[in-house]
């Protein structure tokens, strides 16, 4: 049935006693219920509320921005006060972290889990993009976890190696050491690349290796020795790997090798000291150390 | 009076939803309405003194006998002790008071809506002190109605400055809850500072049970409380309810009528239609009317109609604990039966003693200590120069326990394993030592490393163990050793 407006007829329900609207479905018929006065109250109230909020706090956008609110209230300030507070109820254990001969912190349960934990967060937010979130590393980028340690594995080393990086010419500490350019520089001829890469391979007991050529051998005493050592154990000062453990940063299939020997160089790590501070990096070397190939 | 309209069996006519009216309960005295102070008395003063109640656990550990500890995340109850990963005690509590609840509605309806509810003991104690500075039903209802007078002005501030004293009690008693009471009392009442939380707490429970207590009262059990609706649907027609004995009450008549009626050997109702049991009633419920979604089973009405029936010179009970079944039973002149004893009030009970049974058994032979091992997953397996492969591992031990304990840490099941824990010292034999604090947890990295190894590289499955020396108690967990 439709609804006929203009008609009044308006009357009172006789079980409610309450008036109705006139309108009419089928028979059923709508009373007159007014909303209540705490509901309209609540209602108003809220229109109130959602009004003063939009001045009280930032809301409008301006050409150069934002309203900024009577109290000139913000969500950075908030923000930065939380920060503030946070980093008021860490200053004890960071005091005593700055504090701590470095090698004394990993015998105190204490300061080791508190040294771990900043390590941590510090290592994911600066540290992970190269070496990835649990250090393992990746083709270039070394694995923390593991004994390998091309500039040193021990708390000084590792602290150093962080504080100035790793072939970072904008710091004169850097870890510095470069490998010749072999073969782009011609100091070696391709054959003799390949020959000395069998022979490293060899020596390494890589399982795939060829039987090497004498030719090999002559040419590793005449230019790698130098720095990797007669036996191939490397040289922490230069930088220079260890070649014969089973640990290889770039890879040790032949062409892999054959590269590095042509192209010579090395990998490049920032220097962290300035960026983060004293504690900090106090902090990540003894995470780095405590992740297990610390020495 | 008018009355809530929730009687399933009366007018068809009447509106749905009941027209909002006040209740203004009349005091009455009697054998329920000392019940009621009873229980009510108890549960205030376990309520408000709980919180001083001491209880020396050692000198390591809070000795305030219940306490939640949120910042240091443990809770003590009296000799308990719960661990966050504990909570599941607090599920069994749950579990078991729910079906206390429906335990005590087979058996009695809804008695814990009548006496224990904090909703009902607040309300209680709120028109007590009301009745005392207002006066009873009937001047109430006459200074509400009347013009604001100097002495109606006086007394309204004076009721609901009360309510609002025993408001803010109520709420400072809550927050003693979650920390050292007597510190907390001194703080708070020399405004010391980082007691913020405390005073909001304070403010919230302050409100609420000023609003809830004094302004909503009945209005909370009618409109807000699930738990009618879901007695309503759990009881069944052997529990005791409130129940109006219409076989004996009817037909109400006045006492002469009634006397009349008696003296020419007609039958009479007892029922004087006095409107005692409605004048009472603190939700305005009409027990005559049937059993009622209204009604909390407080039995101030039987109290009430008790006093009325000694009066009239009959006997007592016309309102009484009942159940519906025998008002009808009596009515065919069969005997009355009450059998709290039935397949669901066995099966709570047993639920009840099984689940209680269960976690008090746990609670007696819980471990003091708990270990934990995580496997490193990234990386997941090292290689090490010389070709031997390491798994790290972090473990945490908790030593639940108020007094500092020292642990020897070993593994079993990787057999030639060489076995690291950084930063933690190894004794005189060689053996891995750790020390946990009183109450305390302590994390440690293990690493482990395999030279050689089986062939087939299988993950050897590991058993990491911590023995307290001074016991030789221990604790194992399981992981295992990966290859890459
Ligand atoms: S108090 Fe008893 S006698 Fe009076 S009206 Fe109620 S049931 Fe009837
Ligand atoms: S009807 Fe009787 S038992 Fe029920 S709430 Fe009212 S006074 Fe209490």
């Amino acid at each position: 049935m439709s609804i006929d407006r203009h008609e009044t007829n308006v009357r009172i329900d006789p079980l409610s006693g309450v008036s109705t609207t006139g309108h009419e479905w089928d028979g059923v018929e709508e009373l007159n219920t007014p909303l209540p006065r705490w509901w309209v109250w609540t209602f108003i109230a809220t229109v109130v509320w959602g009004v003063a909020y939009c001045f009280v706090y930032p809301a409008w956008p301006t050409a150069s921005g934002g309203s900024e609110g009577f109290f000139g209230w913000h969500s950075r300030a908030a923000v930065e006060q939380d920060v503030a507070a946070l980093q008021e109820t860490r200053a004890p254990i960071l005091q005593k972290i700055k504090n701590a001969p470095i090698d004394t912190i990993e015998k105190n349960p204490e300061l080791l889990a508190a040294a771990r934990t900043v390590g941590k967060v510090a290592f994911l937010n600066n540290c992970a993009p190269c070496h990835g979130a649990g250090a393992q590393g990746a083709k270039g980028y070394p694995n923390l976890n593991d004994d390998d340690w091309i500039w040193g594995g021990k708390l000084a080393d590792i602290q150093s190696t962080i504080e100035h990086g790793v072939r970072w010419d904008a710091d004169k500490d850097s870890r510095s050491g470069a490998m010749p350019a072999f073969g782009r520089d011609g100091i070696l001829t391709p054959q003799q690349i390949s020959d000395v890469a069998d022979w490293v391979r060899t020596m390494a007991d890589v399982p795939d290796a060829l039987a090497p050529e004498p030719a090999g051998e002559k040419v590793y005493n005449e230019n790698c020795a130098v720095c990797h050592g007669v036996e191939g154990q490397g040289n922490k000062a230069m930088g220079a790997p260890n070649l014969f453990d089973a640990i290889w940063l770039y890879g040790s299939d032949k062409p892999t090798i054959v590269k590095r020997i042509s192209q010579g160089g090395g990998g490049v790590m920032p220097a962290w000291k300035g960026r983060l501070d004293d504690t900090t990096i106090k902090a990540l070397t003894v995470y780095v150390h405590s992740l297990g190939g610390g020495q | 009076m008018s009355t809530a309209e929730f009687a399933p069996d009366g007018d068809e006519h009447e509106p749905i939803v009941a027209p909002p009216h006040k209740v203004y309960p009349k005091k009455v005295l009697g054998e329920f309405r000392r019940i009621k102070w009873g229980i009510q008395l108890f549960t205030l003063t376990v309520y408000y003194l709980l919180p001083f109640v001491r209880w020396d656990r050692g000198p390591n550990e809070p000795s305030q006998a219940v306490l939640l500890d949120l910042q240091h995340r443990r809770f003590y109850f009296f000799f308990i002790e719960i661990w966050p990963q504990e909570v599941y005690y607090a599920t069994g509590l749950l579990i078991i008071a729910a079906l206390t609840l429906f335990l005590m509605n087979a058996v009695a309806g809804r008695i814990w809506c009548g006496y224990m509810c904090p909703q009902t003991v607040w309300t209680d104690l709120y028109i007590m002190t009301e009745r005392w500075i207002e006066g009873d039903a009937r001047d109430r209802i006459r200074k509400d109605a009347g013009p604001w007078t100097a002495q109606k002005i006086r007394e309204k501030l004076t009721k609901h400055f009360l309510w609002l004293l025993i408001a803010w009690w109520t709420g400072g008693a809550w927050v003693l809850y979650f920390a050292d009471a007597p510190t907390l009392v001194y703080k708070l009442a020399t405004f010391a500072p980082g007691c913020g939380e405390a005073y909001m707490w304070i403010g919230i429970f302050t409100f609420t049970t000023y609003v809830f207590a004094g302004v909503m009262r009945e209005g909370l059990c009618l409109h807000m409380c699930p738990w009618p609706r879901i007695q309503a649907s759990l009881t069944d027609e052997y529990a005791l309810n409130v129940t109006y004995r219409y076989d004996r009450g009817e037909p109400r008549q006045s006492v002469k009528q009634a006397a009349a009626l008696r003296a020419k050997g007609l039958p009479a109702g007892d029922c004087v239609d006095c409107g005692q049991c409605v004048a009472v009633c603190p939700t305005g419920v009409d027990i005559r009317k049937g059993a009622s979604l209204g009604c909390i089973q407080c039995g101030l009405c039987i109290d009430a109609c008790d006093g009325v029936m000694e009066k009239v010179g009959r006997p007592p009970r016309l309102i009484g604990y009942d159940t519906e079944m025998n008002v009808k039973r009596r009515a065919c002149g069969q005997p009355a039966i009450y059998k709290p004893i039935r397949a669901r009030t066995v099966l709570y009970a047993a639920l009840i003693a099984g689940i209680g049974g269960f976690m008090i058994f746990t609670l007696a032979t819980r471990a003091n200590l708990h270990l934990s091992v995580l496997h490193d997953r990234n990386p997941l397996t090292v290689k090490l120069s010389d070709g031997g492969v390491r798994n790290a591992y972090t473990i945490h031990v908790a030593n639940m326990n108020p007094e500092p304990r020292r642990f020897v840490l070993e593994v079993a099941g990787a057999a030639g394993a060489q076995m690291e824990a950084v930063g933690a010292p190894r004794d005189a034999e060689g053996r891995i030592v750790l020390d946990v604090g009183a109450d305390q947890t302590r994390e440690a990295r293990i690493l482990l490393t395999i030279h050689g190894g089986p062939a087939d590289r299988k993950p050897l499955p590991l058993e990491f163990s911590m023995r307290e020396i001074e016991t030789g108690r221990s604790v194992t967990a399981r992981d295992a050793f990966l290859w890459p």
